[in-house]
């Protein structure tokens, strides 16, 4: 075998790029970590965990600064199995090693499973209401609805990334082009006062735009705030313009519109995950502890139906006992509105085994391994004292 | 002499124990002890008053003892009666601490103001002047984030904090400036059917007494101020006495008299009580709550006994006397290093011993106090760091017989107990979870096993601390207690990376339990992920033989770093689930420690030749 490759082999399986990978996950965790003050905990996330490069940004340029999350895990991964299929053998001794290890890598390809597969929405109901779906906390999509049938609805929804871009989307079910003028990333509204001129970066011709001032925000990354965008849209008929609309997931309503005697509306909102199910909210609670403000907890009574009767019951939310659910985990978030609205994170995770499983073989590893230390320790001390 | 030093030490520590357990004595005629003892509800749990008075003055001034402008030193319960009683008296004790010197010129106030050593408390009748002004400031400062405060910000948000608890404390059963309101509830049931009576003719058109409705009507009025700004909820309900949620405040308790026409009688008991504290009769005073006592004792026994058990651990001050034996036994232990190592050895580990099992008597109090696991806040993790590495220590010392684990433990014990004494400053430390916290299950195993994990961890950090100490600075570092201080070390962190590891694996399955997710990248989260991985490198590089000896201990020390971080430094970034206690007075210490730390490694650093322990022999 070359020597370089055989320095290479050397390597790969060493402690020695074990305990760099150590340090380097934990200045890795640690820069996270303290980012976190800025960046709020998803976009730190994505910038060091689910990427291969951190990439920092200075004035700027962004520059590569730190192996990423998928690197050193990786290295990681590839230093563990070189080093159990290449150095050690299969001894009653090494067992324990054997096994931390074995689960460790189970932990790990868990931790990227669940990196790709598991999505968070949120579930917003007020006291009384129903829905069938979750949104997403942070994606938004522009969505045109033709109403004209009144048994069903014909939907077409444009994912966030084109509107960004500012693009002009031609679909073959809308009769029209969607040609994004302006999209804000975080935006507030507010009421046009009447003797505000009209402001030409708010270019609103229909709806409710002309009487409604979108204002660009900052990005926040604060965790109990979220961004909101904003944007104007501007339908082109095969005949010229039918008009520019804002859109904003603020607005509670759609705006409806007819073109070529067909019904529309369209709104921009966050992404909604149907569910073949419907939950009702039936009573949120409140409780504090006596003659304080202090929480004692929160729960959210929920009717739980399915369109085909098989499911219709009552379930109990609260802290610590999520409902679970085809999948999906509903747990108490929050509350708005005095108390009137119950807030569900629902996440699922198809991966949530994996970290049981490997949890428990690295547990039972670990103890087999400083068992064997323990033991060893009492004997020699009992030959020493002899 | 040498024979009988370790018995009488041991006796001598077994008796200042003795002392601090004996029932408190009242210091004048009047029965302070059984005042003390009386139940109120506050903040969500039912104390007795000894508690309030107390975490009071630790809020307001950081200590329990008052002393008088003339010189005297008054008891907590004496103050709190002085305040519920005689604001005039109270309003002259210097209970303010205020040390921002941008504060005291704000109120105007200078050092000739103050009282005590450091000039730097107040009374709150200096004080009162300031008070619209403060308030102004406090608005101000309101509206900043409470991240990027200045120091003067965050002094005139503290004492605002103060100045409100101790309004409201005044409050809790006298109306503000009314003579003769006690007067007035002491001839209730004479005097108040008749006005009731002259209300109902009054609505009923006929003719009333004024004067007798106009009694009612200030009633009324001081009811409401009463039951909107009083603090203490010292009156039972008649019905379910044990049920928390009924338990009122004065202003309540008079205004459901005043529909009943008729005085509540936990009512009347503090009208009269006050009475007889602001007229000086001792006797009466006696017999009322003595009285009043056999009442609770007869509906509420076993709610009674709790608080009679909480005062007396007050009183006891367990903990600190823990404190001061660890100190002791820390002298006598590196002391044996010296001389007679046999007796002086065994005298530190029976002194570590007590200690410890003092703490352990006084974690298992408050366990049975709150219902809870030992670690349901940062005052109460860091008792609990303390217990679990003394009693490692203990087990090391049994083993190696050197004093090591003896020295160490006075160092650690000690020094988590004055961590803990500190974090108390913010108030009553037996506080009320939570929600997502209040999970006795959990609490029991994550919490437990997680803050075993730290505890361990710090411990292999201290021992590795003796170790450079002693190899730098003196010649005692002799071969066998280097090895056998490297098999403690090493030992220690394979206990610290198990303990460590199943406490973070435990957290991450309540966190999968209750928020569907397994893992989430949160600060906490992470900086227990961090205390095992950093153990796990400790252990690769020692078998990896990338450290021998001197770097392990560096190794170690470096663990003090990072569990440091993880305990405390995390919850100052203030973000996250977890981010329960924030604080940042304590930052600057977590900064020196750090420093310290950091310090000692450099000095581990220095070649082992320049060792004094080693520079006559080969190095290890």
């Amino acid at each position: 075998m070359p020597t370089l490759l055989r320095d290479l082999r050397d390597l790969l399986v060493s402690l020695k790029l074990t305990v760099l990978l150590i340090v380097f996950s934990i200045v890795l965790i640690l820069a996270a970590t303290i980012d976190q003050v800025n960046l709020g905990i998803w976009a730190v996330q994505e910038k060091y965990f689910h990427t291969f490069v951190v990439f920092w940004k200075i004035g700027n340029v962004s520059l590569a600064v730190f192996p990423g999350g998928y690197t050193i895990g990786g290295l990681l991964l590839i230093n563990l199995l070189g080093a159990h299929f290449y150095r050690f053998k299969l001894t009653w001794r090494k067992t324990g090693i054997w096994l931390a290890h074995a689960g460790l890598i189970l932990l790990l390809v868990g931790q990227l499973l669940t990196g790709l597969w598991q999505d968070e929405f949120q579930l917003r109901l007020d006291q009384g209401q129903s829905k069938n779906y979750a949104e997403s906390y942070r994606n938004v999509e522009l969505v045109l609805t033709d109403t004209t049938d009144p048994k069903f609805d014909e939907v077409v929804a444009i994912p966030e990334k084109p509107l960004a871009r500012l693009e002009t989307v031609q679909h073959p079910k809308l009769p029209f082009r969607v040609a994004v003028k302006t999209y804000f990333p975080n935006a507030t509204l507010a009421m046009r006062g009447p003797m505000q001129p009209a402001d030409p970066s708010a270019p609103a011709t229909q709806g409710v735009g002309p009487q409604v001032l979108a204002t660009l925000q900052p990005l926040t990354y604060k965790q109990d705030e979220r961004n909101i965008p904003a944007a104007y849209i501007e339908l082109i008929g095969p005949d010229g313009s039918l008009g520019t609309w804002l859109v904003s997931p603020l607005l509670d309503e759609p705006q409806r519109f007819a073109f070529a005697g067909r019904n529309w509306k369209i709104a921009l909102r966050f992404v909604r995950s149907y569910q073949p199910y419907t939950l009702t909210l039936l009573k949120f609670s409140h409780d504090r502890y006596a003659g304080t403000d202090i929480p004692k907890n929160f729960s959210s009574r929920i009717r739980l139906t399915t369109p085909d009767g098989r499911d219709d019951r009552e379930v109990l939310i609260y802290m610590n006992n999520p409902l679970r659910y085809a999948g999906m985990t509903f747990y108490q978030a929050g509350f708005e509105n005095n108390d009137q609205t119950t807030v569900l994170q629902v996440v699922r995770n198809p991966s949530w085994l994996i970290p049981y499983i490997a949890c428990a073989l690295m547990t039972v590893g670990l103890l087999i391994q400083f068992g064997i230390h323990l033991t060893g320790f009492f004997a020699r001390r009992r030959v020493v004292a002899a | 002499m040498k024979r009988f030093l370790p018995l009488s030490i041991l006796i001598l520590a077994v008796l200042a124990i003795v002392a601090t357990l004996l029932p408190p004595r009242n210091p004048a005629e009047y029965d302070l002890v059984a005042f003390s003892r009386l139940p109120t509800l506050v903040n969500g749990r039912i104390k007795p008053l000894d508690t309030v008075a107390r975490t009071s003055l630790l809020m307001l001034q950081g200590r329990q003892r008052v002393t008088a402008p003339n010189g005297r030193t008054i008891t907590p319960t004496e103050w709190l009666l002085d305040v519920l009683y005689r604001p005039e008296v109270a309003n002259a004790y210097p209970t303010f601490e205020i040390d921002n010197p941008d504060v005291l010129a704000l109120l105007n106030l200078t050092a000739e103001d103050g009282f005590g050593v450091g000039k730097n408390r107040f009374t709150f009748d200096k004080v009162q002047k300031g008070l619209p002004e403060l308030e102004r400031q406090s608005k101000l400062a309101d509206a900043v984030e409470s991240a990027v405060r200045t120091p003067f910000q965050k002094a005139v948000i503290q004492l605002r904090e103060s100045i409100v608890l101790y309004q409201s404390l005044q409050v809790s059963l006298l109306p503000p400036n009314d003579d003769h309101y006690l007067e007035q509830l002491a001839t209730f049931n004479a005097t108040v059917p008749a006005g009731l009576a002259a209300v109902a003719a009054q609505h009923s058109g006929k003719a009333p007494d004024m004067s007798a409705a106009k009694v009612i009507l200030g009633l009324s009025d001081t009811a409401a101020t009463l039951e909107s700004l009083g603090y203490l909820r010292v009156i039972p309900p008649q019905n379910r006495p044990t049920d928390p949620m009924g338990w009122g405040n004065a202003g309540a308790a008079l205004r459901q008299s005043l529909d009943h026409g008729k005085l509540d009688p936990a009512l009347a008991f503090y009208a009269q009580l006050g009475l007889a504290w602001r007229g000086y009769q001792p006797a009466t005073f006696n017999t009322l709550v003595h009285d009043y006592r056999a009442g609770l004792d007869r509906s509420i026994p076993s709610l009674m006994s709790k608080c009679d058990t909480e005062a007396r651990f007050n009183s006891a001050e367990p903990f600190y006397t823990s404190m001061m034996i660890y100190v002791v036994a820390f002298l006598v232990a590196v002391f044996s290093w010296l001389k007679w190592p046999d007796e002086l050895g065994r005298a530190a580990f029976r002194l570590v011993l007590l200690a410890w099992i003092l703490a352990t008597v006084g974690i298992g109090i408050r366990m049975w106090l709150e219902g809870r696991p030992p670690v349901t806040n940062l005052y109460s993790s860091a008792l609990f760091v303390g217990w679990v590495a003394v009693a490692l220590c203990l087990v090391l010392e049994r083993l190696y017989r050197n004093a090591i684990g003896s020295v160490t433990a006075g160092l650690v014990g000690f020094s988590t107990l004055l961590i803990a004494h500190h974090l108390a400053l913010g108030g009553d430390t037996l506080e009320m979870m939570r929600a997502v916290l209040d999970s006795n299950f959990w609490l029991a195993t994550h919490v437990v096993t997680v803050t075993v994990g730290y505890a361990a961890t710090f411990l292999a950090g201290f021992l590795a601390l003796l170790y450079v100490i002693r190899g730098v600075f003196t010649k005692s570092l002799d071969k066998a207690t280097a090895d056998s201080l490297a098999r403690m070390v090493y030992g220690i962190v394979c206990f610290a990376t198990l303990f460590s590891f199943i406490g973070t694996v435990l957290g991450g399955i309540w966190a999968d339990q209750s928020w569907g997710r397994f893992w989430g990248w949160d600060p906490k989260e992470n900086g227990a992920l961090i205390i095992v991985l950093w153990n796990a490198l400790i252990l690769h590089a020692r078998w990896g033989g990338l450290v021998k000896q001197r770097g392990l201990m560096n190794l170690a020390i470096f663990g003090n770093i990072v569990t440091s971080w993880s305990w405390f430094g995390v919850n100052m970034l203030g973000v996250g689930l977890h981010s329960y206690g924030f604080m940042d007075a304590a930052f600057w210490w977590l900064l020196a420690f750090v420093a310290s730390q950091v310090l000692l490694i450099l000095v581990g650093s220095v070649p082992l030749a320049k060792w004094r322990s080693f520079s006559s022999q080969s190095p290890a």
